[in-house]
């Protein structure tokens, strides 16, 4: 593991007058797992939307590795190896699972290079690889539209395993899911982390415990709290923050 | 069977300016008038295709695909025009009759080259490639996506129409081009003429067909898919979703071009009209009522309107509008996959 | 002091007055004498500007003149060829002074075009021999625009004259209006006249800075005009596309189906002498209802199958306007019908510095800010726009609450295709009514959305005129059509630096 990873100092983000971010600063080393957690409208999705260059900050630097994630393209920003798990599960319905996670395989992605692109055997196996890993093997030539919704959420995954990337983003994913469901998940992120950063932002507090990992407690668009999960469990302000209201 | 299918429709097609060549009142001969709709719907089919590409797969609905579709029909029509020579009413070597009507002293610029017909041919990819090129550009770097595209493009033939119909554009005004004498040495309205051009035009759609088919197919189609149903996804997956779809956009363009430079020469006339956005609408039809997003669709869709509307327009012409907007409101609601969508199930 | 010379004057003139009436009696008689006598009665008679010389001498010059039994002269009827030796005969010196002295009379004429005419007629000669008989014109002159015209000649004929102070006045004169036909007088003046040249110069200056001023004025209540049309049109867009967000391309035909409901209000009233003058107020509500019925009745029975599918939900309504379009065609005829303005609406209205601006224009600005006003209200006040905006911003929260949202979506497109026939009714009193009179304004008024901000009133009202005075400010320099092209390319361009418009909605709710 090389560069220095996720860094966010002082971002702020203002929508008409309100503000979603407020100085925010967050630190992911290589390798880490994080988990971020805070009440509706702390800013975790806003968070994740300066990461990935749909949401420009009015202030604040944020960088991956060393570039300027204020500055680039949301393809850019995927390129340099960010990958974004929704918490709505999007996959292209009209294509089959196979060729949802041929268009995620790290390849060069320019529109000439797609019309010669080939699909090679390690490539094929690559993907067939992954579709295992999901679960997926046998509905890799159906269309995306057909799976159900938990079959989606991990086609997703699998998609944001097919990119390769350093650093993995994941919202909410366990919403909608059964308490086995929940578990497979946070041991599939567990799994992820050490070879990648993993950044997942939750509300179910026994998913974040389960994780097992440093947590950041966000709460009006700026940093709570940071620690172990039973240090900021611990903390005054945040049992204000979750139960004081 | 299926795979016959295609050829088999392409051998029909290529048999139709031979019927023609036979002796009038012979059984099976086909009428001139007939070669030459049927020269108009195979143009129309490129159309439609071109259309599909944009809107079918990559979800990009142009309002505006019969400007680029007028814009290639007036780069062969000022070559035409050219080649009309001292032929005209005024007589003058050079001018065409409207420039020395309007006391042109000299061509201006921007007819230059078209005396040549490689050029004539090359603009009439070109101008329509470049002109979306531009608007495609600032429309897709900001976003601009669904009916606020539409409405974009749909404002653009609005306004290249406004501009053509005047006279000190240099482009015939409100009359546009007519009178053509000869193209390629080879004189038009004739029945060899009309066959050349039939053949070039099912030859074009053809080659359309197949290179759309054999791009759709590529892992570029699947990702002109993917920008269709959701784009922002397609970008976080690390393309640059600007780049695709101008690609596809220039190239349904540039397409759009070719039929209408196959177009005037059959029909012999062009004029601002043809930049009317009623028209690039109608085209829009034809892709829904054949089946967007499947070729075969657009080509079917262009071949089956305009053979109602001519049918229509012979005896009831009055009728002809209220039957197109009833399936303008009939496809979304009861047809979306279109007549091949109805077909495969 | 100007004025005080001119008072000066005409007492003067007074005074001569009663030594001028047996003259008058003397030159008639002159008529019928010799040529070299007729002809100088004919001049004298020209300057003396009594209004009586005028059938005489224009008789005369009709050869309709006759010698009366005891030396005085009567006139033939008009139209009358009478012949015989008591025909007063002219020649070609007579025919010569007759011209000037008719064009010198004509001043005085009862009727006020001629007199119009004849000043006309001595604006174009600019002779200081004039200057008494326009002063004493003037005198009398009441009507403003025949005044204009006579102070206009006779600051020419001062100019023309060779004592410098009258010049000098002539030119004051002259600086002191907006016209461009004094500018032209002072300008020609300029060559001949060095010593002049630097009170002309202030002149022309002083006449560019009022033209000017006029020219903005007018261009600005031009493009005030046109905005306030597009207002009208695109007010319903902005309910319609702006806060439900369906698209209706039938827009433009339910502007026209307002046209044609004004069209047939007003004939159904024209027999009732009481009702007719009261057809346009009547034909707003009834325009309003029709179409906000079809409105209702298209979104209940198409669009709302169409919810989420905005790509379809235009194809569809697009069908809808055709068909409405060829079925108006049918019913009512492909030509233009005619609606009759009410009398107050006619005519001009003149604003300061020599603006005049047409009633019905200003009517209509007038409507535009008042329909304008109740969409504000409608969507601000009323218990409809409180459920309209809940519906828009959490159409399953506002359900859990109670509110009926398939009744709100339907009423809300209904207000907004109601408004469309309001803008119908104000177009119909200052464009043809004809099919196809929606598919002009169609585009423009998705402009206005798109460059306002779509879901903003504030930003339609702004977008509206903004688009209308930069149209007629781009107009006289690359001509009507040109300028619309370029009014469409820069918002093409505008929208690149702010994609949302110009009053966008920000943050999470205008992401979804």
């Amino acid at each position: 593991m090389t560069g220095e990873g996720l860094y966010l100092d002082g971002v702020t983000v203002v929508f008409d007058g309100f503000r979603a971010l407020n100085t925010l600063s967050l630190l992911v080393a290589p390798g880490e797992l994080r988990a971020v957690i805070g009440p509706n409208g702390a800013g975790k999705t806003t968070m994740m939307d300066v990461i990935t260059g749909k949401t420009r900050p009015v202030s604040g630097i944020a960088r991956f590795d060393g570039h300027d994630l204020t500055r680039m393209e949301e393809s850019v920003i995927a390129n340099l190896g960010i990958g974004r798990k929704f918490q709505k599960p999007t996959v292209f319905d009209a294509l089959t699972v196979f060729e949802n996670l041929e268009l995620a395989l790290k390849a060069p992605r320019g529109p000439v290079a797609c019309l010669r692109w080939r699909l090679s055997g390690a490539a094929r196996s690559a993907i067939e690889r992954t579709a295992e890993q999901v679960g997926l093997a046998e509905r890799a030539s159906d269309p995306a539209g057909r799976l159900s919704h938990g079959q989606r959420q991990w086609l997703e995954i699998g998609m944001l395993l097919m990119q390769d990337p350093k650093l993995v983003l994941v919202d909410e994913p366990v919403a909608g899911m059964t308490d086995h469901e929940t578990a497979e998940t946070a041991r599939l992120l567990v799994g992820i982390a050490g070879e990648r950063s993993v950044v997942v932002v939750e509300h179910d507090l026994d998913f974040v415990r389960a994780l097992g990992c440093r947590v950041t407690v966000l709460h009006e668009g700026t940093m709570l709290s940071e620690g172990s999960i039973d240090h900021v469990q611990a903390d005054p302000r945040v049992v204000e923050v979750y139960l004081g209201r | 069977m299926r795979r016959f299918l295609l050829p088999g429709i392409v051998a029909l097609l290529a048999l139709l300016p031979l019927l023609n060549l036979l002796p009038e009142g012979h059984p099976i001969r086909v009428s001139d008038f007939v070669v030459s709709v049927a020269g108009k719907w195979l143009c129309y089919a490129i159309l439609a295709l071109a259309l599909d590409l944009a809107w079918g797969y990559a979800g990009i609905l142009s309002l505006g695909h019969g400007a680029f579709f007028a814009l290639g029909g007036y780069a062969i029509g000022m070559h035409l025009m050219r080649l009309i020579g001292p032929r005209g009413t005024y007589g003058h070597p050079v001018l065409p009759d409207f420039m020395v009507f309007l006391g042109y002293q000299e061509l201006p610029w921007f007819w230059w080259g078209f005396g040549h017909f490689p050029f004539a041919l090359l603009m009439a990819l070109l101008v329509p490639g470049l002109l979306a090129f531009a608007v495609g550009y600032l429309a897709f770097r900001s976003r601009i996506t669904g009916v606020y595209l539409s409405i974009i493009t749909q404002a653009m033939t609005y306004a290249l129409m406004l501009a053509f119909f005047r006279n000190d554009m240099g482009f015939g005004g409100n009359n546009g081009f007519t009178d053509f004498k000869e193209l390629v040495g080879m004189p038009l309205n004739t029945p060899f003429a009309r066959s050349v051009l039939y053949f070039a035009a099912l030859a074009a759609l053809v080659g359309c067909f197949l290179l759309s088919a054999a791009m759709t197919r590529t892992k570029f189609g699947r990702v002109l898919a993917a920008i269709r149903d959701a784009e922002s996804r397609v970008r976080f997956l690390g393309y640059d979703t600007l780049r695709h779809k101008l690609f596809v956009f220039v190239l349904s363009a540039m397409m759009a071009g070719l039929a209408g430079a196959l177009y005037v020469p059959l029909v012999g006339i062009i004029n601002p009209g043809e930049f009317s956005p009623a028209n690039s609408i109608e085209a829009v039809v034809w892709v829904a009522f054949g089946g967007r997003g499947t070729l075969v669709g657009a080509v079917l869709g262009a071949f089956s309107v305009n053979a109602l509307k001519t049918w229509l327009t012979s005896f009831a012409p009055d009728l002809w509008l209220i039957v197109l907007g009833v399936l303008f409101i009939a496809v979304p609601l009861l047809m979306p996959r279109g007549l091949v969508g109805m077909l495969r199930r | 002091m100007n004025r005080l010379i001119r008072w000066l004057l005409l007492l003067l003139l007074l005074a001569a007055l009663p030594a001028r009436a047996q003259d008058f009696d003397a030159l008639v008689s002159g008529l019928a004498g010799g040529f070299a006598q007729q002809a100088e009665a004919v001049e004298r008679l020209g300057s003396l500007g009594d209004p009586r010389a005028l059938p005489l001498l224009r008789a005369l010059s009709e050869s309709r003149l006759m010698r009366a039994e005891g030396g005085g002269v009567r006139v033939a009827p008009n139209g009358a060829t009478p012949s015989g030796p008591e025909v007063i005969r002219i020649n070609n010196r007579v025919r010569v002074a007759l011209r000037g002295a008719l064009g010198r009379l004509q001043l005085v004429s009862p009727d006020p075009a001629e007199r119009l005419v004849a000043a006309d007629g001595l604006l174009r000669a600019r002779s200081a021999e004039d200057i008494p008989l326009l002063e004493t014109a003037l005198a009398r002159e009441s009507v403003p625009r025949i005044r204009d015209r006579m102070d206009l000649a006779l600051g020419a004929a001062r100019l023309g004259s060779s004592d410098p102070a009258v010049r000098r006045e002539g030119v004051a004169a002259l600086g002191a209006t907006a016209s461009p036909e004094a500018r032209a007088v002072l300008l020609s003046a300029l060559g001949t006249d060095e010593e002049l040249a630097p009170a002309v110069d202030a002149a022309v200056a002083a006449i560019d800075r009022r033209l000017a001023l006029r020219h903005a004025a007018e261009t600005a209540f031009q493009g005030l005009s046109l905005g306030s049309v597009l207002l009208l049109a695109a007010l319903g867009l902005a309910v319609t596309f702006g806060v439900m967000g369906v698209i209706n391309m039938a827009h433009g035909e339910f502007v026209m189906l307002g046209a044609y409901t004004t069209v047939v209000v007003q004939e159904a009233l024209r027999a009732s002498p009481t009702l007719a003058p009261w057809s346009l107020p009547l034909a707003i509500p009834a325009a309003f209802l029709v179409t906000a019925a079809v409105g209702a009745a298209m979104e209940r029975g198409l669009i709302r199958h169409l919810y989420g599918r905005p790509l379809e939900t235009l194809l569809l309504t697009f069908g809808v306007g055709m068909v409405l379009q060829q079925v108006v065609r049918l019913v009512f005829g492909a030509q233009n019908r005619e609606v009759i303005s009410p009398p107050w609406m006619q005519g001009t209205l003149a604003l300061p510095f020599d603006v005049t601006v047409t009633q019905n224009r200003a009517w209509i600005i007038l409507f535009s800010l008042a329909v304008l006003a109740c969409t504000f209200a409608a969507m601000r006040l009323t218990r409809f726009g409180l459920e309209m905006r809940a519906v828009v911003q959490n159409r399953r929260i506002a359900a859990t609450m109670g509110i009926r949202t398939g009744r709100v979506d339907a009423l809300t497109f209904a207000f907004g295709s109601g408004i469309a026939g309001l803008a119908g009714v104000a177009l119909s009193q200052i464009d043809n009514v004809s099919p196809n009179l929606g598919t002009g304004y169609i585009i423009d008024s998705f402009m206005v959305v798109v460059f306002g901000g779509v879901g903003s009133l504030l930003g339609t009202l702004i977008g509206a005129f903004t688009l209308g005075v930069m149209n007629k400010l781009l107009e006289p320099w690359a001509g009507a059509v040109l300028a619309k092209v370029a009014v469409l390319v820069g918002i093409m361009l505008f929208i690149q630096r702010r994609p949302k418009g110009l009053f966008a909605l920000k943050g999470r709710a205008a992401e979804s």
